[in-house]
């Protein structure tokens, strides 16, 4: 397959672009994704190619922006709404969680919606803009949560999520939008949803990481390697549902697990990658599962704050040397 | 202010005036030096809707206030140090330096907040605005907000209590024609200021290049509510001469229609009413004031990370 060496945003738009010319029911909605191409131009050249109709700007109405992909799919198309930063999800979280999620329990019928979000704090907007909430959706039944850390991700999980037939939300990643990684410009390349990536191999310690975090897994890897660790680093790229089998393979085998995530720690995703290695792999284990998460403090606005806030490679690389020992 | 006074003297309505510009301006020239962490979004042009507005109001009544929110702050009495220094990241700031822009708050002064969320304050006021006649006090509150945020859900529910409830509130669209790229063309539905009558109070729209009228009107406004009568929407109409944020080349936008509200500039204007010896003692006043507030500001520590909260 040919490759490009996409950035994470070009990735995002291929895979709309493509979805978008081979099904005509795929349309995209959201706060000023037609003309500017979004804030972050991620949607640029869609309202060009594709017309007013498929691609429409929307007011600030993140309630019925959501619902809008509800009632649209309920009716046959296969919409994409994007709600620009995760932290505004929360002004539709009827329509994804009580709506979308209970859609297919109540009718037995499908419900073909894709929700593209923003998350992290990779972009000093502080406390109401850089917030991750990948666990509260995880924990809601009828909703599939993919977030990819990288290009190729980003292209093949939104390809999957849109040709899906149940509400998938797709977190995206600011910190992530200009990174690149080498992916498959070829239009039938997917991503499959529920199927993790293990980025690395290795035999000492299982590193599950999430989001913009992984990178800083592989570089934190790659150090602990040159001294004698030898670390296997493991993306769910999807967190709902998790793929368990992928995890708890690894960590019977290494019988060390360290998670790293940029949301905080308590009764996150992290915790359920633990409480899943306790479980699973109770008998192997041969260090108690270790956590590097962001503090559990607001997300704040000047970059080096919010750096001293998550986890980076350095106290990574100093966590896997000590699980170790 | 005595409550029948409707416009402040000519000089102090031009030293706010002059405040919140020359305080946006020199903000901006420290963002363009790197110096102001997080993103700045500016109310070059929309000085008037916060001047006029707060000269109605006395220190115990609150506002909430908005991303775009610097003028609303400087004109309910927000300290002009500690705004610089929590834009400038620094620990002398209202927030420790960590939160900039967005989430100023000072409730001493009334200031319930700036806020990151579209439509985020319309909810906070009227529950304001319900704290206040719950306690028999003659406070009002005042809800400012873009025409944007007249899409969200908030703004109808806000509406719709504040006016069954009697509440004294007076809700302040400042219709500045943009939300972030798009023009309010499409993004807001028939006129803002006719909403208020489907829900039986009074809607106003005034010119929002004239401080007098905007004054005028929010003392009527505010008058209203203190009596307990209830709310009243006033559309003020504005316009953004600046562009989202600080760095956005605003390339959306009619250049003929911003020089057209630059030629009325009501900072201009309040000048002109004043004698050329007072207008420049003002003038020396405020920038002696904003240059004292970043040199102060500079010398402060930066944000530390021990205090995340
Ligand atoms: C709930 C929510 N949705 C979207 C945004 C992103 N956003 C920030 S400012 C803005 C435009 C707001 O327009 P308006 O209310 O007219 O205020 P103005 O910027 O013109 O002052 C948008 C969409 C947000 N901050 N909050
Ligand atoms: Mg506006």
């Amino acid at each position: 397959m040919t490759t490009r060496p996409l950035k994470f945003w070009q990735g995002v738009n291929q895979a709309l672009h493509q979805e978008m010319e081979r099904d005509e029911k795929v349309v995209l909605v959201g706060e000023d994704v037609g003309g500017p191409g979004g804030p972050y131009g991620v949607t640029r050249n869609l309202r060009a190619t594709f017309g007013p109709n498929r691609v429409r700007d929307t007011p600030i109405s993140e309630a019925t922006i959501a619902g809008l992909g509800v009632g649209a799919a309920a009716v046959g198309l296969r919409p994409v709404v994007e709600l620009m930063f995760f932290d505004f999800c929360m002004l539709a979280m009827d329509q994804i969680v009580n709506q979308a999620a209970k859609y297919r329990y109540f009718t037995g019928r499908s419900l073909p919606l894709t929700i593209r979000t923003m998350s992290g704090s990779g972009g000093s907007y502080g406390a109401q803009h850089c917030q991750s909430f990948e666990a509260w959706f995880a924990a809601v039944p009828g909703l599939t949560v993919v977030m990819p850390s990288n290009a190729r991700d980003a292209k093949g999980l939104l390809k999957s999520a849109i040709r899906s037939d149940d509400p998938t939300l797709v977190i995206e990643t600011f910190g992530l939008l200009t990174a690149r990684r080498d992916t498959p410009v070829d239009e039938d390349f997917l991503v499959p949803l529920g199927v993790a990536e293990t980025r690395r191999t290795g035999d000492d310690v299982t590193v599950v990481a999430t989001g913009r975090m992984v990178d800083r897994a592989l570089e934190a890897a790659e150090r602990a390697a040159a001294d004698g660790v030898s670390v296997e680093v493991i993306d769910p790229r999807t967190i709902a549902p998790l793929d368990r089998a992928t995890i708890v393979g690894s960590v019977s085998r290494t019988g060390r697990l360290v998670v790293v995530q940029e949301a905080p720690a308590p009764f996150s995703v992290a915790a359920e990658v633990c409480a899943l290695a306790v479980e699973e792999c109770f008998g192997r284990l041969r260090a108690a599962p270790v956590r590097l998460c962001a503090e559990f403090a607001n997300v704040p606005t000047p970059q080096d704050l919010v750096e001293a806030r998550v986890p980076g490679v350095d106290t990574i690389h100093a966590a896997l040397l000590k699980v170790a020992e | 202010m005595p409550d029948d006074v409707t416009s402040p003297p000519p000089a102090d309505l031009y030293r706010r005036l002059l405040l919140c510009r020359r305080f946006e301006e020199v903000v901006a020239e420290q963002y363009r030096e790197g110096r102001v962490p997080g993103p700045l979004h500016l109310a070059l042009g929309q000085e008037a809707t916060a001047v006029g507005v707060c000269a109605a109001l006395r220190r115990t009544d609150v506002i909430t206030s908005t991303h775009r929110g610097h003028h609303h702050c400087l004109a309910k009495g927000a300290d002009v140090d500690r705004m610089m220094a929590e834009l400038l990241g620094r620990r002398t700031g209202y927030s420790a330096g960590r939160n900039g822009s967005m989430h100023i708050a000072d409730p001493d002064v009334g200031l319930l907040g700036t806020n990151g969320i579209v439509g985020g304050g319309l909810p906070i006021a009227t529950g304001a605005a319900f704290g206040l006649q719950v306690q028999g006090r003659d406070d009002v509150a005042v809800c400012f907000f873009g025409e944007g945020a007249t899409a969200t859900g908030n703004f109808g529910e806000a509406l719709n209590l504040a006016a069954l409830w009697a509440l004294p509130v007076v809700f302040v669209c400042e219709n500045n024609r943009f939300a972030e790229l798009t023009p309010s063309s499409t993004h807001v539905a028939g006129e803002v200021w006719q909403r208020a009558e489907a829900y039986g109070f009074p809607g106003v729209r005034v010119d929002g290049g004239d401080v007098h009228a905007v004054a005028a009107a929010s003392h009527e406004a505010v008058a209203r509510a203190r009596a307990g009568d209830g709310p009243t929407l006033l559309e003020v109409m504005t316009y953004r001469l600046s562009g989202h944020y600080v760095g956005d080349p605003a390339e959306y936008r009619d250049e003929a229609e911003a020089q057209a509200w630059r030629d009325r500039d009501a900072v201009v204007r309040a000048r002109a009413d004043l004698a050329e010896t007072d207008a420049a003692a003002i003038d020396d006043e405020i920038e002696t004031l904003l240059a004292g507030a970043v040199e102060r500001a500079l010398a402060a520590p930066a944000a530390d990370p021990e205090e995340l909260g």
